[in-house]
């Protein structure tokens, strides 16, 4: 067991991966002497050398789309996008290119490419830093998108995600980069599969349905909500294409209401399919509608107004007690 | 090839603006707006094969085969000519949804595509018919993908021919990712003729003000990919002529990125081998990439559906067809005696027997299976998929199910 924060798993994770395939490579801006913006990228290319961590050109649809030729051609890239705002001048590669190869080709092509992109705000920045657009990734078929919301996560999660023979859309919760907790690094296998969901907190009267930045959130909610004597469930869901919502739905059954907390915007996210899906699953086992709490149908406000546009523990707390006046 | 002198050419002076003292932007040769004719590819052309059929010498590139190999660049395109006549009627009978012609750019794509060793790896954009042609794609590959069968339907590895990529531009940056990855895999300057690798792209006057295509550029000059961009200047995005897309001769777009570019007579197929020949080879030495601009132009539309009266004089069509690619090498092996008329009687029979081929198995292409594509889309399928896999293979079923019960009432 050893203490890391969740930038420090990742590290640790793409090392690891690196160590073990010499195809893995890290391409991306400024990831190499600087280590990346958020330093996720550390001391990579000091060991690895400047043809596995890549320096790139100031160039999104470049990244992706050389990373997409470097696949075709046996390697397995890493490209970091260096803030969600910056993914969409990659959006057509990502979108056009990189999710339909394999179906195109009729399954004799495939591209093992992982896009990790730090998301979410909370941290201060000007405008383009601090969205979350995992929906417009999620909606797309021949991408698989994966969250991770604490470091053991993150270190295993990465590696999952390297050795994925689909490309992977990897959101790191940039706000918790720099929460600290336990990495067993010891095992010889990932403790968890890529593609599951896991409830982080068992609870009776209602689940919180979450994922990234927002499981530290939810917790923290849960966990003040126990001391009216509300007993709140909490699901880390991991992995947003695919879900996996077999023990969600199980829960669900048990508690009859439902919150789902996610910071993007409310209308068309990933809240949106998410209640559908529990609806048609668990319609007799409902007690309330499905709530939703996530951000407003708003571009990301300046830095000074973000408290207020995301989603906190007391807004969390709001939509306990509507759910539970049902 | 060496890196373009400076501009020698014209100074066309734009007047002054608020907050700018001069900017002057320079045209060269016969090229460009100010001038109003994209009918010639100025004194700059590269030409060993006049439109007369007459053999020229250029003092930095020579054709170095023999005509034997002539002969087979004109059987090739010929026979591409053929498919795309016989595509064209298909998609006029109803049996492909649309066509993307070749005509008048099969010399830029066989004499570009010979050119290639089979190492090397070829990207198209979706009119490379001639060059799918050159890495033995079947032509009912090419009618499958047009007839919505499939998307394509060959496997790139095996014949180092990358699939058809449709949005414009967006292959030049997979073309420079896998020139990459042959530097990374040491296939680049060991002086062995079976190791080195360069990569092809294809693109188009059009895809020329792509970001990506830039993007490109920047990446291939930054890195030294060995990747030569193959340019087939047609005069025509659908129907925006080519100085709407730049200022100045495509070939010249490179001097900026840091490679050398040059402009080859498209429709003359030993200029084009010669030149991209001399490119690959540059590039699989570790000389980086380079820009071919083959300038030549599309005699027909951009695809069936479009309708080039709307934009477009009749007589610059005539004109271009005096360039016709194929005649000046039919003129060139007549005059000299290279082919008797053997030859021609047994190419048209050739390609009789072909577009019949295509003809038919077109006709015969058997309806594609939605339910197949489920398991196509992931390496690792996904339970939610599996399950609308399940779902619409039972709704399909219902059916047939529901018609057997009527047969037998």
């Amino acid at each position: 067991m050893t203490q890391l924060t969740l930038a420090k798993a990742l590290n640790a994770g793409m090392r690891r991966a690196m160590e073990g395939n010499p195809k893995v490579i890290v391409m991306g801006e400024d990831v190499g002497k600087l280590g990346g913006v958020f330093r996720v990228t550390d001391g990579l290319q000091k060991d690895f050398g400047e043809a596995r961590v890549i320096d790139t050109p100031l160039a999104e649809s470049g990244i992706i789309g050389t990373a997409v030729g470097l696949a075709m051609r046996g390697y397995r890239p890493v490209c970091e996008i260096q803030f969600d705002g910056f993914v969409y001048p990659a959006y057509d590669q990502i979108v056009s290119q990189v999710a339909k190869m394999r179906v195109r080709s009729r399954g004799k092509v495939t591209l093992p490419v992982v896009i990790r992109i730090p998301y979410g705000g909370g941290i201060g920045a000007v405008e383009h830093h601090s969205e979350s657009p995992e929906a417009y990734f999620a909606h797309t078929a021949g991408l698989k998108v994966v969250t991770c919301g604490n470091p053991s996560d993150a270190y295993w999660m990465i590696q999952q995600a390297i050795a994925s023979d689909d490309p992977v859309i990897f959101f790191e919760p940039k706000r918790r980069y720099h929460d600290k907790a336990e990495v067993n690094t010891e095992l010889s296998a990932p403790p968890v599969p890529l593609h599951a969901s896991q409830i982080v907190r068992d609870g009776t009267d209602a689940t919180l349905l979450c994922y990234g930045p927002m499981v530290k959130t939810c917790l923290a909610a849960a966990e003040a909500a126990e001391q009216d004597g509300q007993h709140l469930a909490v699901v880390d869901l991991r992995t947003l294409s695919p879900f996996d919502l077999g023990p969600v739905y199980e829960l669900v059954r048990r508690t009859g209401r439902v919150i789902v907390v996610h910071e993007a915007p409310i209308t068309g996210g990933l809240g949106a399919e998410l209640a559908a899906r529990i609806t048609q699953e668990c319609f007799f086992s409902l007690e309330a509608p499905v709530l939703r709490v996530g951000g407003f149908d708003l571009p990301y406000p300046p830095a000074r107004a973000e408290e207020e546009y995301l989603p906190d523990l007391d807004r969390v707390l709001d939509a306990v007690d509507r759910v539970l006046a049902y | 090839m060496s890196p373009d002198a400076p501009s020698s050419g014209p100074v066309a002076a734009i007047p002054p603006t608020d907050g700018l003292k001069e900017c002057t932007v320079t045209t060269e040769g016969t090229f460009g707006p100010a001038q109003g004719s994209a009918q010639e590819g100025g004194p700059e052309l590269v030409q060993l094969l006049t439109p007369e059929g007459e053999r020229r010498e250029h003092p930095d590139y020579t054709f170095d085969l023999d005509d034997e190999a002539i002969r087979g660049f004109y059987r090739d395109m010929v026979l591409t000519r053929r498919i795309d006549s016989e595509a064209t009627a298909l998609q006029r009978q109803g049996e492909l949804g649309i066509w993307a012609s070749l005509l008048g750019q099969e010399a830029a794509q066989i004499g570009s595509a010979r050119a290639t060793r089979a190492q090397d790896f070829i990207f198209p954009s979706y009119r490379e018919h001639g060059v799918a042609w050159c890495r033995d794609i079947d032509p009912l590959a090419l009618t499958s993908m047009f007839r919505g069968v499939d998307h394509g339907a060959w496997d790139p590895g095996a014949v180092n021919f990358h699939l058809y990529t449709i949005v414009i531009g967006a292959q030049t940056l997979h073309a420079t990712g896998y020139a990459m990855g042959i530097q990374k895999d040491g296939c680049v300057g060991t002086g062995d003729p079976d190791r080195d690798t360069a990569v092809m792209v294809y693109f188009g006057d059009g895809a020329s003000a792509q970001g990506d295509v830039n993007e490109a550029f920047i990446w291939s000059s930054v890195f030294n990919a060995p990747v030569v961009f193959f340019l087939q200047n047609n005069q025509w995005a659908i129907s925006a002529p080519s100085e709407k897309q730049s200022r100045i001769p495509l070939y010249r777009r490179s001097s900026g990125f840091g490679f050398p570019g040059v402009r080859v007579d498209g429709n003359d197929v030993l200029a084009c081998y010669a030149v991209t020949k001399a490119a690959l080879q540059q590039a699989r030495e570790g000389g980086g990439p380079s820009l071919v601009e083959a300038f030549t132009y599309r005699m027909g539309a951009h695809t069936t559906t479009d309708d080039p009266t709307r934009y477009r004089l009749q007589a610059e069509l005539e004109h271009w067809k005096h360039k016709d690619p194929l005649a000046r090498v039919k003129a060139y092996l007549t005059r000299n005696g290279l082919v008797d008329a053997d030859f021609f009687a047994e190419l048209e029979r050739e390609a009789d027997e072909l577009a019949e081929r295509v003809r038919s198995g077109t006709r015969a292409m058997p309806e594609p299976n939605l339910a197949e594509l489920f398991d196509l889309v992931y390496a690792e399928g996904t339970p939610e998929l599996q399950e609308q896999q399940r779902w619409y293979t039972e709704y399909h079923a219902s059916f047939h199910d529901a018609a057997s019960a009527e047969v037998a009432r």
